[in-house]
């Protein structure tokens, strides 16, 4: 496991030197700024920031994949994958390097949404715990896309595709499945009331420490780190 | 060092290799000869540990490449065909970033940068981001990175292409050079830069080795049989019955140019019957107006035998010929 470290590092490089990355964060804090802008910042409304962190969640099924199609499929594309696999790696060390560094670069992004949180702080004040566990959310949540970005890149050489089939996954898990869940009855709906991303994402969101949503997401990011290995896997095969 | 069992591999249907067997002893510096498409890059990516074989097996200095693959990687310095380099990276960076991947400490792997550098010329580029370099360059580059640690075998993919005729000549030296310390299996689809670098070739076409030796045993075994070209004006069956006749000639093959005949006559080695054939010819009242003895060169012995395993033998000599090994 020691080179995860290196692997991590270059990932974690390699990312902030591409322009998409930078295009992705910087449409990531706009459209989380103007959903604070328009519902919480509002005059006269509570000021709470569950709304904020529920909406960043929805652009997040977007932003992630576009952060994350470059991972795998870029290293297929350029060949490079030939160098990375001859060299005595181990095909788990390169899916943790990658997701280590795309999350890193991820925290990087979610951290700059404090403001937002220093500006309720500022003029309403906020529960330290709530902001908290909120963010602990929005990690295990952006583990969660990382995984399953990184599943969808190393399905292909083509970063378009990587990043919409990352996207119809996500979506699928998110707003889908979540519908399902409100319009179904009975066991479908307790069922799909488990595993849906959003349903999970909001007892974070709300404030409640509920240790059923971090099994959900850390076990659905470690089902996505051991597809992506799978993949990576057969890709010899071919 | 290393050795191959009938290896084969497919792509879907096709079969990219076909049973390669051979042997690479310690401190060799071996060729792989063939055109493109021979199957040579597909048996280097096996052993390297790229990807695995349909069948057959591979041993890279006793280790298996399948079952002990990363104990493989970690002795061999692989260069592979197109150079695949991480572009956004400065060549230190990279450099330094593949030593940690074998695991060398800090010191050790400023002690290596600093001796590949000098090996691969490094000098000048070496803080130049890698998408500013030229394709010379980055082939130094990918040199550099398959010697950083040390490795016993270098698997070297088409080490010159795209490489201009100074940097080729300095890349063949640096490889004769290489061959002091490690064991090298070099690939080339260019016969002159495996007989100048290598004491043994093995030459490859569509997955199957067709020949292998050093540049002289080559040589020798195609002086076996000789050629006559000869170029004769007369009726085309006639010309070529009457001259299978004569002693000493063991095949004949005919093609019309300009209205002659040109001849290409296969001879065994104990007989030379050009004496006998000029004969025949003026016996006949023929016209003769060329007759040359040719020694077959390894240039034309590699194109001949892979062009023939191909089927494309060249049209000019109408059906192939059999070449004897």
């Amino acid at each position: 496991m020691r080179n995860v470290i290196p692997l991590t590092q270059r990932e974690l490089a390699a990312t902030f030197l591409s322009p998409v990355a930078y295009i992705v964060a910087a449409l990531f804090l706009v459209t989380s700024g103007h959903f604070f802008l328009s519902q919480t910042l509002v005059a006269g409304r509570e000021a709470s920031l569950r709304a904020m962190f529920e909406s960043m969640a929805g652009i997040l099924v977007f932003a992630v994949p576009l952060l994350t199609m470059r991972a795998l499929a870029e290293e297929f594309a350029t060949g490079t994958i030939e160098t990375l696999m001859t060299a005595p790696v181990t095909d788990v060390e390169v899916i943790l390097g990658k997701f280590f560094g795309l999350l890193l670069f991820y925290a990087a992004l979610l951290l700059t949404t404090l403001l937002h949180v220093l500006l309720v702080t500022v003029y309403g004040g906020s529960q330290p715990a709530v902001v908290l566990l909120a963010y602990t959310g929005m990690l295990l949540l952006g583990a969660m896309f990382i995984a399953v970005g990184l599943f969808a890149s190393a399905l292909t050489r083509y970063q378009l595709l990587a990043a919409l089939g990352g996207m119809a996954i996500l979506s699928l898990l998110t707003f889908v499945v979540d519908q399902l869940a409100r319009w179904g009855g009975g066991t479908i709906r307790l069922v799909l009331g488990y595993v849906n991303v959003m349903g999970n994402f909001e007892s974070f969101s709300k404030g409640f420490f509920d240790t059923r949503a971090i099994v959900f997401f850390v076990s659905m990011t470690l089902l996505f780190l051991f597809l992506s290995v799978k993949v990576l896997e057969s890709r010899r095969w071919r | 060092m290393i050795q191959v069992q009938n290896l084969t591999k497919f792509y879907g249907q096709r079969k990219a290799i076909d049973g390669i067997s051979f042997h690479i002893h310690e401190g060799e510096i071996v060729g792989f000869l063939g055109p493109n498409g021979a199957g040579k890059t597909t048996t280097l990516r096996i052993l390297t540990c790229y990807m695995p074989a349909s069948s057959g097996s591979a041993r890279v200095g006793g280790f298996d490449v399948f079952t002990q693959s990363l104990d493989v990687r970690r002795i061999i310095g692989y260069l592979p065909e197109n150079v695949p380099l991480y572009v956004h990276m400065r060549v230190r960076e990279y450099l330094d970033f593949r030593a940690r991947l074998h695991g060398l400490s800090r010191d050790a792997r400023l002690a290596s940068i600093k001796r590949v550098t000098e090996l691969a010329w490094l000098g000048e580029f070496i803080d130049r981001p890698i998408h500013q370099l030229s394709k010379g360059m980055r082939q130094r580059v990918g040199l550099a990175d398959a010697l950083l640690h040390d490795p016993k075998v270098l698997i070297l993919d088409e080490p010159t292409v795209g490489l201009d005729p100074t940097q080729i000549r300095e890349t063949r030296n640096l490889i004769r050079k290489l061959g002091e310390r490690h064991t090298i299996l070099l690939s080339s689809h260019i016969l002159p830069e495996v007989e100048a670098t290598c004491h043994r070739t093995i030459i490859v076409s569509n997955g199957r080795i067709v020949a292998s030796g050093s540049p002289e045993e080559l040589k020798e075994r195609i002086r076996g049989g000789s050629r006559l070209i000869a170029e004769v004006s007369g009726p085309s069956g006639d010309v070529t019955g009457a001259l299978k006749s004569i002693g000493g000639v063991k095949k004949v093959e005919s093609a019309s140019v300009n209205g002659w005949n040109r001849l290409l006559i296969e001879t065994t080695k104990e007989r030379d019957p050009r004496e006998d054939i000029v004969k025949v010819v003026t016996q006949r009242g023929w016209s003769l107006r060329e007759i040359r003895l040719e020694h077959g060169s390894l240039e034309e012995f590699f194109v001949e035998i892979t062009a023939r395993q191909a089927g494309l033998g060249r049209e000019d000599e109408g059906s192939t010929r059999e070449v004897s090994l």
